[in-house]
C-alpha cells in the first residue's frame, strides 16, 4: 500500500506556453479566431528518449492543469487526480511522462473570458468567442507538438475530460495509441444540457453578472454558487446522498422550523457553492458548459459510427453504474460504434454508488484497469506478426 | 517469460490446469481466425487462442472482476449481458462464436444460439450433460437434486437454469437449423478429461459441439 507521501510527485510547477499571436490566431469552430493563447500545463515523470511514454490527461469541467503533487509545500490539498498520478500509482510517473493541460475558456491560467483582450486592453467578458471541445483539443495539440511528441501513448480523462479524449481520437487519430474515456458521453444529453442551462440562467440573472462585465467589481457569486450547487447534485446519487448525509441535521439535534440551513445535505451544497465562487470565474462557467452542450461527436453525419471511423487508437471505455449524469448507456453507445467499426475496445462498468463523482473516487478498480490496459493492450497493427 | 501469474503459458499444460475441456475447443479453431467468446470469464480460452492459434479474439463477460482479469491479459472485452444479444455484430462477421459452459445460465438460450449462429460462420458450444449416469443415479436412488463436480450447486443457488442432455441439445440444434459438424463427448476429471464413445449420454458429463448454420 502506498501512502500519500510515498506516492506523491512532490512539489510541481505549473508551466505556460503562449501561441497564436496575431496575425496567426487560432481558427475556432464557431468561425471566429482567438489569439494570443496562453495554455497552462503541468508535467510529471520523465520523457524517454524516443518520446514514446507520454500520457495526456484531460481534465473535467472545473478542473485545472494541477493534477498531482503540490505547487507549494504548504498547499492544503494536492492536485485533483493525485490518487491516480505519481510513482507507483495507476499513471506511474516512474514509467510514464504525464502531461496535464488546462483548457482554453477556463480561468486556471489559460486564456479565457477573464483574460485581457489585447484589442481593447480589458477583460474579454462576453467578447470572448464561443469555444468547443474540439477547440480545446486543438490548443492542446499545439502543446504536444511544441513538446516534440509525435504520438501519445495514451490520452485519458473523465467527464468533460473524456469528451476531449474522444475528440483527440478523431481529430488526431495518428497521434493517439491508447484512449481511456471515463464516465463520459459522445454527445451531451438533453438532460445534461438542461442542468447546464439552469446553471447558466442562475448566473445570468444575478445583477452582478452585468452581461459579463463584472471584472473589477463584485462578481455574480450568488448565481455562480447556485450553478455549482445544481452541478453537485448531478455528481452525486440518491444512494450516495443517503450514505453521506441521510436526513441528518447540521450541527443540531432538533429542527428549528425556519429557513436556515437545517439538513447536512443543504450545508454541503452551500459549502460547495461558497468555496467554488472563490476559485472559479462565472463567465468561464458559461463558456465551458456551452462547449459541453455543443459536443456531439456524431455530427456532421448524425451517425456516431461513421464519425468515429477515423479513430485508430485502442480504447478502454469505463462507466459507473450509478452515474446518472453520464449513465453507462452513453458509454455503451461509444463502445457499440467502435465495435461496429472493428476498433479494439474494452468496456467496463464499475459497480459504484458514488454517482458521477465515482470517476474521482473509485480509485482501486479504476487504477487496476488503467495499469493493466497501459501495460498489456496492444493496438492492432502493432503486433510483431500481423495476422 | 512473463512473471505475471495471470498470463498463462501457451501449450497444453497451462490450459489443462485451468479447465481441461478447453483444450478440445482450442484444437477445433483454425489458426488465424476471428473469435468471439460469449461469457469469456477471465479470458483463459481467449488468451490460449491468441497465443497458440494467432486468433484475433474478443470476449463478452458479465462479471466485473473477470473483466479486470481479461484486461490484465491484454484482451479486449466487453462488460455486458448476453441476454441482450449481439446487436453490435454483423452477420457472419467472426469465424467462431464460442459458448463454453454458458448456454445453461441464460434466460433465453435459444435466442442467443440464434444470435451466435447469425454472427459466427461457425459456433463452438460446450454444455454439461444432465443425462450423465451419476446425475441419474442420485435422482433415482436418493431422490435428491443431483450435484456433481461440474454441476456443484444446490438447487436454490444454482446459476444453471436451463440444463440439458446431449440428445436434447442435438434436437435443439436441429430445431434451430444448426448442423452439428463435430461432437466430442467427454468425462471431465481433475486436470484430465477423456473422450467417451459408447453411450455418451450415459457416460459423458460434458459435450463439445462444432455447429454451422444449415443451408
Amino acid at each position: 500500500m502506498i501512502t500519500q507521501d510515498e506516492g506523491s510527485v512532490g512539489i510541481v510547477e505549473t508551466e505556460y506556453i503562449t501561441f497564436a499571436a496575431p496575425p496567426n490566431e487560432m481558427q475556432l469552430e464557431c468561425g471566429r479566431t482567438l489569439g494570443p493563447i496562453a495554455l497552462a500545463y503541468e508535467t510529471y515523470g520523465t520523457m524517454n528518449a524516443d518520446k514514446s511514454n507520454c500520457i495526456l490527461i484531460c481534465h473535467a469541467f472545473t478542473g485545472d492543469a494541477h493534477a498531482a503533487g503540490r505547487n507549494h509545500p504548504d498547499d492544503p490539498k494536492p492536485g485533483w487526480w493525485d490518487n491516480m498520478v505519481g510513482p507507483g500509482k495507476a499513471l506511474d510517473t516512474n514509467k510514464y511522462f504525464i502531461i496535464c493541460s488546462n483548457i482554453i475558456g477556463g480561468c486556471k491560467g489559460s486564456t479565457g473570458p477573464g483574460s485581457i483582450d489585447p484589442s481593447t486592453g480589458e477583460a474579454y467578458g462576453l467578447n470572448f468567442p464561443m469555444i468547443t471541445i474540439s477547440d480545446m483539443v486543438n490548443a492542446q495539440k499545439v502543446l504536444i507538438d511544441y513538446m516534440g511528441i509525435k504520438k501519445l501513448l495514451c490520452v485519458v480523462g473523465g467527464s468533460m475530460g473524456g469528451m476531449q479524449v474522444l475528440q483527440w481520437t478523431v481529430s488526431y487519430p495518428e497521434m493517439v495509441r491508447l484512449a481511456i474515456p471515463i464516465a463520459t458521453t459522445a454527445r451531451q444529453s438533453p438532460q445534461a444540457i438542461a442542468f447546464d442551462a439552469v446553471g447558466r440562467h442562475a448566473i445570468m440573472v444575478d445583477p452582478n453578472w452585468n452581461n459579463g462585465n463584472y471584472y473589477g467589481n463584485p462578481v455574480p457569486s450568488g448565481g455562480l454558487g447556485i450553478a455549482r450547487m445544481i452541478g453537485h447534485i448531478t455528481y452525486l446519487s440518491d444512494k450516495s446522498m443517503h450514505a453521506k448525509f441521510g436526513r441528518n441535521l447540521q450541527d443540531k439535534t432538533e429542527p428549528e422550523y425556519d429557513f436556515v440551513t437545517e439538513f447536512q445535505v443543504e450545508s454541503y451544497l452551500h459549502y460547495q457553492g461558497d468555496s467554488f465562487v472563490k476559485r472559479f470565474d462565472a463567465n468561464s462557467y458559461l463558456y465551458i458548459t456551452k462547449a459541453m452542450d455543443y459536443f456531439d461527436l456524431a455530427q456532421p453525419s448524425g451517425e456516431l459510427k461513421r464519425e468515429l471511423a477515423r479513430a485508430k487508437a485502442a480504447f478502454l471505455v469505463v462507466s459507473f453504474s450509478s452515474d446518472w449524469l453520464f449513465p453507462p448507456y452513453m458509454s455503451k453507445e461509444i463502445v457499440s460504434a467502435l465495435r461496429r467499426n472493428n476498433v479494439d475496445v474494452s468496456y467496463a462498468e464499475i459497480q459504484s454508488d458514488y454517482g458521477h463523482d465515482a470517476f474521482l473516487l473509485e480509485v482501486e478498480s479504476l487504477s487496476r484497469l488503467i495499469v493493466n490496459f497501459l501495460e498489456y493492450a496492444t493496438p492492432r497493427g502493432e503486433d510483431a506478426d500481423e495476422y | 517469460m512473463s512473471t505475471n501469474a495471470s498470463v498463462i503459458k501457451p501449450g497444453h499444460e497451462g490450459l489443462a490446469l485451468i479447465r481441461p475441456e478447453l483444450r478440445y475447443i482450442v484444437d477445433m479453431v483454425k489458426a488465424g481466425s476471428k473469435v468471439l467468446d460469449l461469457g469469456c470469464g477471465e479470458g483463459h480460452l481467449l488468451k490460449a487462442l491468441q497465443q497458440e492459434k494467432r486468433a484475433r479474439v474478443q470476449g463478452i463477460e458479465l462479471s466485473e472482476t473477470a473483466i479486470q482479469e481479461c484486461v490484465a491479459k491484454g484482451l479486449f472485452v466487453y462488460h455486458g449481458d448476453l441476454d441482450e444479444g449481439l446487436a453490435d455484430f454483423n452477420d457472419k462477421s467472426v469465424d467462431y462464436v464460442i459458448l463454453t459452459n454458458v448456454l445453461q445460465v441464460l434466460h433465453r438460450p435459444n435466442f442467443l444460439i440464434q444470435e451466435a449462429a447469425r454472427v459466427g460462420k461457425q459456433c463452438v458450444v460446450s454444455i454439461p450433460n444432465f443425462g450423465y449416469w451419476r446425475i441419474r443415479f442420485q435422482l433415482m436412488f436418493y431422490g435428491t437434486m443431483p450435484k456433481t463436480s461440474n454441476l456443484p450447486y444446490d438447487w436454490y443457488d444454482s446459476p444453471n437454469i436451463h440444463l440439458t442432455t446431449l440428445p436434447d441439445f442435438r434436437r435443439f440444434c436441429r430445431s434451430n437449423n444448426l448442423e452439428i459438424v463435430k461432437e466430442i463427448d467427454l468425462v471431465l476429471g481433475d486436470a484430465v478429461c477423456k473422450g467417451v464413445n459408447a453411450f455418451p449420454n450415459f457416460f459423458a458429463d460434458y459435450g463439445v459441439f462444432l455447429l454451422r448454420q444449415s443451408d
